[in-house]
């Protein structure tokens, strides 16, 4: 039922988001246990939880530099940028998701070249990426050299505030990571999204394409994106 | 309008100033009345610090009237202003040692002079019940000192009588309480010399043979060396028992865990409390540091738990009305 294919998602998106992934789950993970440890039910010996949660740490600021250039010197980045109206935007998908997903309502925003996010996944991403991630890794960064952090804060350890900053944001990129992964089957099919990911391309099908409530805002994918 | 504002803001500031100050009043004196009062020294003591308080001392020929001056050997330097804020500073020095000692030059017979160990004035002596001196020395004769050191280390090998302060009663300043306890166990554990003289063996890199620990300098000041290298006793304040290297704490858990035995050790002295300070595990823990596992927050971990649980419910939700919409679909 595919009609187009477009282009999405270069390679080094691919990389970034996987190897993000991977990362992202090692830091859960090991952060659940370390924070949770009991000696008679471990769940990753203490120990190997630290240096794995430290080593996964230092990877993830690489990553997220790397992402950072990436959207700043690549056609990309202008997929994160929020537009005019962009409020407006944001409810119309929100009811989408809560409502008109239900009735098989097209969805307001599908993908094209120009597009490739909703304004939700739009500024989802941007808080995740550019307020919860790197206050994960600027707190998780001082908690590895504990001497730089301030010792009192109005009669609180700075070593404890640190630390719940840095568990309160790697919660809240938990809660991210489990609507992100349900969010993989919300394509066209279950497995669409996935596939895109692992392609880079995007399916366009004939049906979505005339639905969408703004099909006449759609610009060609052949102006920026590669097609097939 | 602005002789208005001045004068309205000096009024201000005065009145501020007059409740500020007796604040600041009673903190400043409560902190001073907080360490222990010093007490006086006595004249014949005082007669003593002449020679002992100081790096070099003089001795006259009453003879010949020539006078030398001789360099003090550092263990018998006594510092006059830490030995009367000591536990033991209000003790003559005769109180303890021989009467010989106010012969000047001091007598042979001194040479010889037995010293007291702690039991010899707390054993079995009920004012001192409370600090169990019996399981102190049945704990330390099980200890690797006692064991392997046997008459050459005693209680004077780790509390020195003349500075020695019951401080780890004392709430705050833990930094500084560690730095004191561990300093006493790198007397010897970290000085080549010291350690030499106690027994014939090469002296550990402490540094290398903790470098298992993740962020050992932290651990370092935040920790006795007591806590993980010796076994605790419920009926006294500090652990005794030091253990063999191989016997001490090495697994991380047994610290960072709710069950912490540093509740045991550590932070015995303070309020033993499960749970306190707007629901964190070991609350007593945070007045000095933060302890990962250790310091778990029950109500964050119930919230925590409770929107998680939440986000599993609102997915399912939602993917249950999806499959239905998309089987109606596929009906129609």
């Amino acid at each position: 039922m595919a009609t187009k294919k477009i282009y999405l998602y270069p390679l080094w998106l691919r990389i970034w988001h996987h190897v993000n992934a991977v990362l992202m789950l090692a830091l859960i993970l090991t952060g659940v246990s370390m924070q949770y440890s009991n000696p008679d039910y471990p769940l990753i010996r203490f120990d190997i939880a630290v240096s794995v949660h430290n080593i996964s740490g230092i990877l993830l600021t690489l990553s997220y530099f790397y992402f950072f250039l990436g959207i700043l010197f690549t056609s990309i980045g202008r997929h994160y940028v929020m537009k005019q109206g962009f409020i407006k935007a944001f409810y119309q998908q929100a009811r989408y998701y809560m409502f008109g997903i239900f009735r098989g309502e097209p969805s307001p925003f599908p993908v094209n070249a120009d597009r490739k996010f909703n304004p939700i996944q739009q500024i989802t991403y941007n808080v995740i990426q550019h307020a919860i991630t790197p206050v994960t890794f600027i707190t998780g960064w001082a908690l590895l050299y504990p001497e730089t952090i301030i010792l009192n804060v109005f009669g609180y350890s700075g070593i404890l505030l640190t630390s719940l900053l840095h568990v309160a944001a790697g919660f809240l990129i938990s809660i991210f990571l489990v609507i992100h992964l349900y969010f993989i089957t919300v394509g066209h099919s279950v497995s669409s999204n996935m596939k895109s990911m692992i392609t880079g391309y995007h399916e366009i099908h004939d049906d979505v394409k005339n639905n969408s409530a703004d099909s006449e805002g759609e610009q060609s994918s052949e102006d920026s994106g590669k097609t097939k | 309008m602005k002789d208005w504002f001045r004068k309205g803001a000096a009024k201000i500031s005065l009145l501020s100033g007059m409740l500020l100050l007796p604040v600041l009043f009673a903190v400043f004196f409560s902190s001073v009345a907080a360490d222990k009062p010093q007490t006086a020294i006595d004249e014949e003591s005082q007669q003593c610090l002449v020679c002992h308080s100081s790096h070099r001392y003089e001795i006259t020929d009453t003879l010949t009237g020539e006078t030398v001056t001789m360099k003090m050997h550092s263990e018998l330097q006594i510092d006059p202003v830490e030995y009367r804020s000591a536990t033991h500073g209000e003790f003559k020095c005769t109180d303890c040692h021989s009467a010989d000692y106010n012969i000047h030059p001091h007598p042979v017979s001194t040479k010889f002079e037995a010293n007291y160990t702690c039991m010899d004035c707390h054993g079995g002596d009920e004012t001192y019940a409370s600090f169990h001196f019996e399981t102190i020395e049945e704990e330390y004769l099980k200890s690797i000192h006692a064991t392997e050191l046997g008459e050459e280390f005693t209680c004077w090998s780790c509390h020195n009588p003349h500075t020695y302060k019951l401080s780890d009663k004392l709430p705050g300043q833990l930094v500084n309480r560690v730095a004191r306890n561990n300093a006493a166990c790198l007397t010897c554990h970290g000085d080549i010399n010291n350690y030499a003289v106690l027994i014939e063996k090469e002296l550990p890199d402490l540094i290398k043979s903790h470098d298992w620990l993740p962020n050992q300098s932290l651990h370092f000041r935040k920790v006795r060396c007591i806590d993980c290298h010796s076994a605790n006793n419920d009926s006294i304040m500090v652990a005794h028992l030091v253990l063999p290297a191989d016997q001490s704490v090495r697994n991380c858990v047994e610290c960072h865990s709710t069950n912490s035995i540093l509740m045991a050790s550590l932070y015995k002295h303070q309020a033993v409390e499960k749970r306190s300070k707007l629901g964190f595990y070991n609350g007593v823990i945070m007045n000095e540091a933060y302890l990962i596992g250790a310091n778990r927050n029950y109500y964050l971990n119930v919230a925590s738990i409770v929107i998680f649980i939440m986000v599993l419910i609102g997915i399912a939700i939602h993917a249950t009305l999806r499959y239905i919409n998309r089987h109606r679909k596929h009906g129609n």
